[in-house]
């Protein structure tokens, strides 16, 4: 089985989010970048079926040269090698085109993506390539399992989860689930010394339609202050959820 | 070139997301001079769309959508944008129409913003502005195509009646077999529970309960405020509740009206994923939880005895406002 794990680069959590250039571009500066939370999950997931089921795992990325050392990591996690599709991604369609492209090229079997990046939050970069290529696809995958080319899966849905069959080749937008937490691994110094020797080829994009195109950023109006309430005045919580929020 | 909405059912009965896209849909298509159009499947009575500014409806009935599937719903929503001419298509932000609404763009070739809070920006260029950077940032997204796909943040407008007159039209989609490559083999879901996805209010528990028997004060106070319960990160990793509890940047979003935190410390993955409810209320024993920091409400002290007494005080609230 050839699995291809979609990897987008993105500010860690904790990073101070300011914008430049008249707030039309994200602020770099100082800014520490992981491997997407919701791509670990189906990196790893992908690396089981490395392990236990004789797959192959590519990982790949939209981005610029800047980008490799979230690629590198995704090896020194364990994956066989690596593709970086040289372009700034301007938008999901964008990334999208060029992912199925790579796709279309590689036969790949399985594409895992994250169900949504934490920069842009779109939510439609597996979806899309799905619709782009016309492979199955499974968002919200919670639980996957392959035999031969059946698939059995499982979908989180609001209030509950859903278990569906389907076949390869297939496209899933994965998230926490797929495996936990503590299944996540931190590259050892052997896996980050191999991972230097791994191939990562670089490919330039292929054209796409410019659909979307994001034009400027706001960040929220600072919030007003907090409210204290004493332990032992719980009515007057109740009066300002009532009468002031206007939430009970 | 009226505007097209999937107004979500479950049961027989609307959601509420169909709703509030219909208030939504309704106020946009005021400014653009034109109606809304709501997709229906296999629901027998519409008549409540029409509180809500729904002009038109068209009603799918077939059998082999009782199942939600996305390719074959992505595919229905299409034919009847195309019938109708529609140039704007507006989805919530439900699981199943996050789901769909990729698929959908790509084949109506639309532009597709999703996570829009608020109205346009502006409508010629249109632009939208949406969530970004788990919620510490806003994003204006132009859209160029000339048919355009849009998806509403749950909770972001909200609900607003705008009595209009209904018209039902009886639609008949074609539906091809390759439409069913996902088949659904059995659903699961928690019954007799309000899900985080569908609530009003969520209260939600974290380490400072101390173990898995004592979250019973979670449960009575959720119980009061037919809210859902919730929980953090490292409950959810210890095993005292179960994942699908679990809210915050790798659980699930929370973006409700109310939201109260007990014995949650407040990480910033944990912010990340609630931060896009309305009112936060945070008890906590210790006074520099960095939850205070982003709560709207707070209360220092121990939610063994807090908890308790709210329970009984919103119960005589309650009985008093009924």
């Amino acid at each position: 089985m050839k699995i291809l794990v979609c990897i987008s680069h993105v500010p860690d959590t904790t990073s101070k989010i300011n914008f430049t250039n008249a707030d039309t571009e994200f602020d770099t500066n100082g800014v520490q970048y992981v491997i997407n939370p919701n791509d670990e999950f189906g990196l790893t997931r992908a690396i089981w079926f490395q392990e236990q089921q004789g797959a192959t795992v590519t990982v790949v990325n939209v981005g610029g040269p800047e980008t490799e050392p979230t690629l590198r990591k995704a090896l020194a996690i364990g994956a066989n090698d690596a593709i970086r599709i040289n372009a700034t991604p301007t938008d999901g369609f964008f990334v999208a085109k060029q992912l199925a492209e790579v796709i279309k090229t590689g036969g790949y079997d399985l594409v895992i993506a994250g169900k949504e990046s934490l920069d842009y939050n779109g939510g439609m970069v597996p979806g899309m390539i799905a619709g782009i290529s016309g492979y199955n696809f499974l968002n919200s995958c919670i639980n996957i399992t392959v035999e031969g080319t059946n698939v059995k899966a499982v979908r989180e849905i609001d209030g509950g989860k859903e278990s569906i069959s389907t076949s390869l080749p297939l496209i899933i937008g994965g998230q926490k689930g797929l495996v936990e937490e503590k299944d996540l691994r931190i590259p050892n110094m052997r896996g980050i010394m191999t991972a230097r020797t791994k191939t990562l080829n670089v490919v330039e994009p292929v054209e796409a339609a410019v659909n979307t195109k994001a034009v400027k950023f706001e960040k929220p109006a600072p919030k007003s202050a907090i409210k204290m309430v004493a332990a032992d005045n719980l009515d007057e919580l109740i009066n300002l959820l009532h009468n002031e929020a206007k939430v009970i | 070139m009226s505007i097209l909405i999937y107004a979500e059912s479950a049961e027989g009965k609307f959601k509420k997301v169909a709703f509030e896209i219909a208030s939504y849909a309704k106020k946009v298509a005021e400014s653009l001079g034109t109606t809304v159009t709501a997709l229906t499947v296999n629901m027998e009575n519409v008549s409540d769309l029409s509180k809500y500014g729904v002009d038109k409806v068209l009603k799918v009935n077939n059998d082999k959508l009782v199942e939600f599937n996305a390719k074959a719903y992505a595919d229905v929503i299409k034919q009847a944008a195309q019938q109708e001419n529609t140039k704007l298509v507006i989805l919530s932000s439900s699981t199943n129409s996050i789901y769909l609404s990729s698929l959908l763009a790509v084949s109506l070739e639309a532009g597709f913003a999703s996570n829009v809070v608020g109205l346009p920006v502006s409508t010629a260029p249109f632009q939208v502005k949406r969530n970004a950077f788990s919620n510490k940032a806003f994003n204006i997204t132009e859209i160029n195509t000339d048919v355009k796909v849009i998806g509403l943040a749950k909770n972001s407008y909200g609900i607003f009646e705008n009595a209009s007159t209904l018209t039902e039209e009886i639609f008949s989609p074609n539906i091809g077999d390759n439409d069913f490559g996902i088949k659904v083999a059995s659903v699961e879901k928690s019954s007799g529970k309000v899900s985080i996805a569908d609530a009003d209010i969520v209260v939600s528990g974290g380490r400072g309960l101390k173990g898995p028997e004592n979250w019973n004060l979670i449960e009575d106070l959720a119980a009061v405020l037919g809210a859902a319960t919730a929980c953090s990160k490292p409950v959810s990793d210890l095993g005292w509740r179960p994942h699908a509890e679990h809210v915050g940047q790798t659980g699930k979003p929370v973006a409700t009206n109310l939201y109260i935190a007990i014995g949650i410390s407040g990480a910033i993955q944990h912010i990340a994923g609630i931060n896009a409810s309305k009112v936060k209320v945070v008890i906590n024993s210790d006074a520099e939880a960095p939850f205070f920091k982003v709560a709207d409400y707070g209360i220092v002290g121990d939610a063994f005895e807090i908890v308790p007494q709210l329970i009984e005080k919103l119960k005589a609230f309650k009985a008093q406002n009924a």
